[in-house]
């Protein structure tokens, strides 16, 4: 047996780790009362999630009036939030998927709360295109569906309609990834339930799962085909975002830099959101021996390194709206620095260019409290990136007697913070009833990566 | 529903298993199964289970994806009702061919991905409202179990069997009724 832990640091740090303890330290959680602390978040989420509820009700009822759209900032705050919650997705399915293609064996620790953490973002994401339609109940539209209207199609030709496939393919894929991965682990809390509920419960959740030799064939080699499948869609479906403003004639959207830069965002961003939520969960859940400094450190790394190929994409999106020649690109782009929104320019270019920068300093890059800091600063910043590109495009583009400036109303600001309390109810539901660590993958990298077999001889092979 | 009648040995060691495994083929048994909470590494070989072919059923859905997406588009923007989009050219499917294949892709991967699963759910008889199957709790925790058929091992009796699995590094052995088949 290779001991990577002997050549590398160990994943699985303490020195009396067994299976039995990884089992029990996974499980504590969900086999234990909730606390004062988690009752406290989860009261808020709550307050949050039913307020935004209201909100979404309300432009619902109402009609998208109630909201601070104009005739010429029709996009706002709804599609910033979309993008920002679909870019947050993207982590979970890069950590799972491509790390898993990669054989990196850091992702085990951290791959069920990050794909959890996609699964919830994208149906916040995909709640957006929903309520911006404004008559969300003629919804079914958007699918190639034999109607009476001489049987009037979709027009496969628009990146709209290219995202209704890609985000619904996307959703989907990813939530059979994150089950397939969870049922061995339910098994696990199945075959330990004492409560008559949470054995019956754990039992429908684990579907039966026996653990026999071909069990675990089928699962690494469907695990290995959903990563394949998975990592493309990672790349497609970004790239589908944003041809919703590549495709379009606006300057500061029409260029062709959109898809690599968008998904090299949507990376960094995930990382940020995945770094902000486990590095709660690491210490309430006291899960620092499984989510190492190591671990940190390297998501860290990706987020230098995302967010250096981020700033490469702002100078290129500044030198090519000069080198173009055209007016109106260059316009755009004074205007973005300039003009009534240079505040949320200067914020966006500070929080997404300098910050992941600071992460060269490796004193910075393994603290905890300064990659806290960071990772909130970097989500901010990518909210203002998508506000920008979006707003700052529309407010005046060819026509000046059309310019105008936006005002988000007390329902878009409600609408956001109703998704991020929405978004904590089932994050931090997921903390308390799944397991947050891929359990049983752990244990299969603990004789190798662990610090307990690292000094002990197995004597075997 | 058919039950069936087995023999079980539980290791709490995956490279114990192993061993024991070698060893009681080598005195001739035929070890048909193991229980373990994760994957272990060689375990196939040793018992002789031939790997899956799953990743095969997931390309054909893949392929039969991709021609359902083309079949659809093309009925439904060259064929049935072609419009002037920004003056995409739309009488052949060739000609617009690069605007169609974002959706070809992603129903590609929605059809490999989804087949593939619905298959691995039902190979594996994991469903939901189905019982486990496993031989005792611990092998999703921290044991290790094999499963031998005294029906396939007709040279010893199955005291036999028993006591040679007891000397192969177990800390049980018991004989345990399980579901063969559901249908």
């Amino acid at each position: 047996m290779v001991k990577e832990a002997e050549v590398r640091d160990p994943l699985i740090l303490g020195k009396d780790v067994t299976y039995h303890s990884i089992t029990e330290d996974v499980c504590r959680p969900i086999e234990s009362k909730a606390g004062k602390l988690w009752w406290l978040v989860f009261g808020i989420s709550v307050i949050l999630a039913i307020w935004g509820t209201g909100m979404i009700l309300y432009t619902i009822g109402r009609g998208i009036g109630v909201w601070g759209l104009n005739n010429t900032i029709d996009w706002a705050w709804d599609i910033t939030n979309f993008v920002w919650w679909v870019g947050i997705g993207h982590a979970g399915t890069l950590i799972s998927a491509v790390l898993l293609l990669f054989r990196q064996k850091w992702r085990m620790a951290i791959n069920r709360s990050a794909e959890a953490m996609t699964i919830f973002a994208v149906i916040m994401a995909a709640l957006f295109p929903g309520i911006h339609m404004g008559r969300i109940w003629l919804a079914y539209f958007v699918f190639p569906v034999p109607n009476q209207f001489g049987s009037l199609w979709v027009n496969f030709n628009s990146p709209l309609l290219w995202d209704v496939f890609a985000i619904s393919t996307y959703f989907s894929v990813s939530f059979v990834f994150w089950y397939i991965g969870l049922i061995p682990d339910f098994a696990t809390i199945r075959d330990r339930a004492k409560g008559p509920i949470a054995k019956k419960v754990y039992s429908l959740l684990s579907f039966g799962w026996t653990g026999n030799v071909k069990a675990w064939v089928r699962f690494e080699e469907v695990s290995l085909v959903l990563a394949g499948l998975a990592t493309p869609l990672v790349f497609s479906v970004h790239s589908i975002v944003s041809m919703d403003f590549a495709t379009s004639v606006i300057p500061g959207w029409h260029t062709t830099i959109f898809p690599p830069y968008f998904v090299a965002g949507a990376v960094f961003s995930g990382f940020a959101m995945v770094q902000t939520l486990l590095l709660v969960v690491r210490k309430v859940l006291h899960y620092e021996h499984y989510i190492t400094f190591q671990h940190i450190e390297l998501m860290n790394r990706i987020i230098t390194i995302t967010g250096s190929i981020v700033g490469v994409a702002y100078l290129s999106e500044l030198f090519i709206s000069w080198y173009s020649g055209v007016e109106y690109e260059g316009y755009a782009f004074l205007n973005r620095a300039t003009g009534p929104y240079w505040w949320s320019y200067a914020i966006m270019m500070t929080a997404n260019v300098v910050s992941p920068q600071l992460f060269w300093f490796k004193k910075l890059r393994t603290s905890l409290l300064f990659s806290f800091f960071i990772s909130i600063i970097v989500n901010i910043g990518m909210w203002f990136e998508r506000f920008v590109i979006i707003v700052t495009s529309l407010h005046r583009d060819y026509i000046p007697s059309n310019w105008s400036m936006f005002h988000p109303t007390f329902v878009d600001i409600g609408v956001y913070l109703g998704t991020i309390g929405i978004f904590f109810v089932l994050f931090f539901g997921f903390t308390r009833l799944f397991p947050v660590l891929a359990l049983n993958e752990l244990k299969s990298i603990l004789k190798s990566s662990g610090e307990a077999y690292r000094d002990k001889d197995t004597g075997h092979h | 529903m058919t039950k069936e009648k087995f023999i079980y040995g539980m290791y709490n060691d995956d490279d114990l298993m192993i061993a024991g495994i070698k060893q009681l083929q080598a005195k001739g048994i035929h070890v048909r199964d193991a229980y373990s909470p994760f994957p272990v590494h060689g375990l196939e070989d040793v018992l002789g289970i031939k790997w899956t072919r799953i990743a095969i059923a997931a390309f054909i859905y893949g392929i039969t994806g991709l021609t359902l997406a083309v079949l659809a588009i093309n009925y439904m923007m060259i064929i049935d009702w072609p419009l002037n989009i920004g003056g995409k050219p739309n009488f052949h499917f060739y000609q617009n061919v690069p605007a169609f294949v974002p959706i070809m892709f992603e129903f590609t991967v929605l059809c490999a991905g989804h087949g593939m699963a619905i298959t691995y759910f039902f190979r594996n008889m994991t469903l939901p409202g189905l019982p486990a199957r496993n031989p005792h709790p611990r092998t999703t925790d921290d044991h290790f179990a094999i499963e031998i058929a005294a029906k396939e091992n007709t040279n010893f009796s199955k005291e036999q069997i028993e006591e040679m699995v007891a000397e192969s590094g177990t800390v049980a052995v018991f004989e345990k009724e399980r579901i063969v088949k559901f249908l």
